[in-house]
């Protein structure tokens, strides 16, 4: 016996909408929010939920440990193509910020935890903190359903910027950065403006 | 689905994917990727084989490799075959699709999909 069976006659249609439902409500979602980000006004700026989770040995890490800092909060997960993009991008803002009030913290979101994310770390060389995350502090972030889904914190704790899906480029990240860590992480940082430059010549003079 | 005592039968699971989405084959090329998966309840009746259709290799923006994917519509085909000792009459067969979905940009989390449906045993 050899017979077509056409779906709505032997799949549940209910089970089968719920299939396509689950991509159609993912793809109007994520073109709503996949625009590119910038840093949000200071008084638009919501603050970050505090969360506690465990990094790789075991130890608690809260958001509010981070407290002072400016924070790239990753939200990602080994099978996310996308995600892998970004990650040295985030490895070399850590290496190039660390020292001046930055950090990256990751939250993977693999349901299979350490043991499909651990070799995944050590394979990529990831130098930043990673946590295991769940739901709970997936909805936290409003869902976070699509990935990578990252915010970008400012040092009162306040989500500053938020972007999800593939940003357009490194320098996305690197400008929202470089603005959330202040006028000396900007472009010519030690260079004083001319009237600045003008007060500090009358200082010494004095 | 309707399958005689000691004989087979196929289903065909039709899926429709958005454009723009992907998921990725039964055999994705990297080890950390969801593979696509149907499995099937041991009983009343078996699924002998399941066959999916050839993946497409495609190259996104994220990936350095082309990716083993499916897209728009494709079918996976069960092969069913019911004992020779089972009972005449319509029983349930209940399975999970496990997928997980991209576009050229983001990554939706894995689902696992309830199917169910009825076979008339003869």
């Amino acid at each position: 016996m050899n017979q077509e069976m056409p779906v709505p006659k032997t799949v549940s249609p209910a089970a089968l909408a719920a299939f396509l439902a689950a991509v159609v409500l993912s793809l109007a979602c994520t073109h709503e929010a996949t625009v590119k980000a910038a840093v949000k006004a200071d008084k638009d700026r919501k603050a970050a939920p505090n969360f506690t989770l465990a990094d790789v040995n075991g130890q608690k890490v809260q958001l509010s440990d981070y407290k002072g800092k400016v924070v790239l909060l990753d939200f990602w997960a080994t099978w996310c193509g996308p995600c892998k993009v970004e990650i040295p991008w985030f490895m070399e803002f850590e290496q190039t910020y660390k020292n001046k009030g930055f950090a990256v913290l990751g939250v993977s979101m693999d349901d299979d935890g350490w043991t499909v994310v651990k070799p995944y770390l050590q394979q990529l060389k990831v130098n930043y903190r990673i946590v295991l995350g769940n739901d709970k502090v997936g909805e936290l972030y409003g869902g976070v359903d699509s990935l990578p889904t990252t915010f970008l914190i400012d040092r009162q704790g306040k989500i500053a910027a938020t972007h999800v899906g593939l940003a357009g480029g490194k320098d996305d990240f690197k400008n929202e950065i470089v603005n959330l860590l202040g006028p000396a992480e900007a472009p010519h940082a030690g260079l004083l403006p001319p009237s600045r430059g003008a007060l500090a010549f009358f200082t010494r003079a004095n | 689905m309707t399958i005689k005592r000691g004989g087979t039968a196929e289903l065909k699971l039709k899926a429709a994917l958005q454009p723009g989405f992907h998921v990725n084959s039964n055999s994705p090329n990297d080890e950390f990727l969801i593979p696509l998966k149907l499995t099937w309840a041991k009983e009343p009746i078996e699924a002998e084989q399941v066959v999916f259709p050839k993946p497409q290799l495609e190259k996104y923006d994220f990936s350095q490799n082309p990716v083993s994917v499916f897209s728009g519509n494709f079918e996976i085909v069960t092969r069913f075959k019911a004992p020779v000792s089972a009972r005449p009459g319509l029983v349930v067969m209940t399975g999970k699709l496990r997928y997980q979905a991209c576009n050229n940009k983001e990554c939706l989390q894995p689902r696992n999909l309830d199917l169910r449906f009825t076979a008339d045993i003869q």
